[in-house]
């Protein structure tokens, strides 16, 4: 046998750069903080602490809370993404990578896949804590498949939006301050936390158009918690199953263009 | 086992044909020709910034040539840039391994995404931590390794598709005395083996150690190509540096240094040295009484190996015709 012409896969590609970002989480546990032990803390924080004082019709303040910080949570998770590929890139392993025999988007789909993982982890610690502290679905399985499959769609937007960042940025220290500009404000002046009839007017209109409360408005839905009323109506908050579904596919393949053509622009000199 | 290519089949040499580069208003490499044999060495040797590591970046797919054409193990460097990837091995200057991963995983890593299984590459990959002095530190994760290490991780790196071209862009920098021995060692077997190796340096001694062809580069520019021999002919033997007390005394001087230099003498009247090539043979007591017999004041007298500076002294004064430097 000699030197086999590259017969890899895309697919197995991916695989070996998935195991590399999984072998950094291995070695450094603390990464997965923001996905684990975060929002874990937010859970109890808002059930036991500022719960009490929020007022929702229909349930239970937990009902209403569990659907807002998985969405949270995961739009939060295009920071992970973004550190990796910016640290990637500053460290210069990026060239190695080009100079072998594996093919471009190969790497792209591999930080993707890693992430993933990681999300996955995310979505069973915060319904699994949801079930401690109290929380429950009350539809039936293909609502819950439903649920499952439109939150791993939107973290896959997410992710490909958080890889997109982090080519765009110089240094993987400005994607902290850059996430958390974007990302804090966009999730808070929502219907996570509080149901929008309790925000002032102008916010009750900036928190009804903002995709965010749509995502999580369909959660809720598709979990059969409390849907708090709506009180400015868009098509979309009406709709928050289908316009949810709109919203994620669209963000995923807008996502995945922008970062595979930043990732084109970034690496062609 | 990943078997190594034999010496026979390899046809790995390298040719590039008018490359050029140009970033913005400025040509980085420009009108770059050379044609590396199977199994040589070319030594690309100029200062930061000469062009060097734009050319690595462009026979190593990494970068697109403005203008010319490349070709790398037969292989055009653009048109099939990933037939090209799967015969080449690059160590950039920046160490480009994990640090978040042990060294074994990092090779295995590299290994896989070249096609070999987990076994092959878990093989492969220890035999070259083994040659290269790093087998110790197999588990360890890379951000704990010296520089010097992390140098030669790299290398192994590169090693793990058992290239037929070897790209090494300042491979020497960082490293200390012996590890630098060691990997000249490796080279030479690697050559011998059939291995062709492009290299940059900074260092005319390292081109001259371990390159059969040396390309000079200046300023995006080639001012010399030949042989390490032809390039020292050029360049003459060793040089003497005097230095003097005053401006006035730097012509009498060059004067006085004449009949035992071949060539011109340089003189700076910033630092007041006299600088010239000195024919082999010549006792530097003679050259001493032969400034005390002028009158000079020397304020200092050395005699040292040709420097890169020296080279481009050589290469570029106006009163040398140069037949490579582009109109």
């Amino acid at each position: 046998m000699s030197t086999t012409p590259h017969s890899n896969t895309i697919l197995t590609d991916a695989t070996i750069f998935a195991r590399r970002n999984l072998e950094h989480i291995r070695q450094v546990p603390e990464k997965l903080t923001n996905v684990t032990i975060q929002p874990l803390m937010f859970v109890l924080l808002f059930a036991y602490v500022f719960g009490g004082a929020i007022k929702v019709d229909g349930a239970g303040y937990k009902e209403y809370l569990i659907g807002g910080i998985l969405i949270q949570t995961l739009a939060f998770g295009m920071m992970g993404p973004a550190m990796s590929i910016a640290t990637d890139i500053q460290e210069g392993v990026i060239d190695r990578f080009r100079s072998l025999p594996s093919r471009r988007s190969a790497y792209l789909l591999g930080h993707y896949l890693a992430e993933m993982v990681g999300s996955l982890l995310t979505i069973t610690i915060l319904l699994g804590t949801g079930f401690i502290v109290g929380w429950r679905s009350h539809t039936g399985f293909l609502h819950v498949v439903q649920a499952m499959l439109l939150l791993l769609a939107f973290a896959s937007a997410m992710i490909w939006l958080g890889l997109w960042l982090g080519i765009l940025v110089r240094s993987p220290d400005a994607v902290m301050g850059i996430g958390f500009v974007i990302v804090f404000p966009v999730t808070f002046l929502s219907n996570a936390f509080v149901p929008i009839q309790s925000l002032p007017n102008i916010l009750q209109w900036v928190a009804s158009v903002n995709p965010v409360s749509v995502l999580i408005a369909a959660v809720r839905t598709l979990f059969g918690n409390p849907v708090a009323p709506v009180t400015k109506h868009t098509w979309p908050l009406d709709h928050p199953v289908a316009a949810a579904w709109i919203y994620s596919i669209a963000l995923v393949a807008l996502g995945w263009i922008i970062a595979q053509r930043r990732y084109r622009a970034r690496t062609t000199d | 086992m990943y078997e190594q290519n034999s010496a026979q089949s390899r046809s790995g040499g390298v040719t590039a044909t008018g490359l050029g580069k140009r970033f913005g208003d400025l040509w980085a490499l420009r009108n770059l020709n050379l044609h590396v044999a199977p199994g040589t060495v070319l030594g690309l040797l100029g200062h930061n910034g000469a062009g060097k590591t734009t050319a690595i970046r462009i026979l190593t797919t990494l970068s697109q040539p403005t203008e010319g054409s490349a070709t790398v193990a037969g292989f055009d460097v653009v048109g099939q840039a990933t037939t090209v990837r799967e015969r080449i091995g690059v160590a950039s200057q920046q160490a480009t391994v994990d640090g978040l991963m042990t060294a074994r995983l990092n090779l295995v890593t590299i290994g896989r995404l070249h096609g070999m299984s987990k076994t092959a590459a878990r093989q492969r990959g220890d035999e070259l931590l083994e040659q290269l002095d790093l087998t110790d530190f197999a588990t360890a994760l890379v951000k704990t390794y010296s520089g010097g290490m992390r140098r030669r991780l790299d290398l192994a790196a590169s090693l793990m598709g058992n290239p037929e071209v070897l790209f090494l862009d300042e491979p020497t920098t960082g490293l200390d005395p012996r590890s630098r021995g060691d990997l000249w060692q490796m080279l030479t077997d690697l050559v011998r083996e059939g291995t062709t190796v492009i290299l940059t340096t900074q260092y005319l001694e390292e081109a001259d150690r371990m390159a059969d062809d040396i390309i000079v580069l200046d300023h995006g520019q080639t001012v010399a190509h030949g042989t390490p021999e032809e390039l020292k002919a050029r360049i003459g033997d060793d040089r003497i540096d005097v230095k003097v007390a005053s401006p006035s005394e730097l012509a009498v001087a060059a004067s006085a240094l004449a009949s035992f230099v071949n060539g011109e003498s340089t003189l700076d009247e910033d630092l007041l040295l006299v600088t010239a090539p000195i024919k082999s043979g010549v006792r530097i007591i003679d050259v001493v009484r032969a400034l005390d017999e002028s009158g000079i004041e020397a304020v200092d007298i050395a005699r040292r190996e040709a420097t890169l500076d020296d080279v481009f002294l050589t290469l570029t004064s106006p009163s040398r015709p140069h037949q490579e430097m582009p109109a």
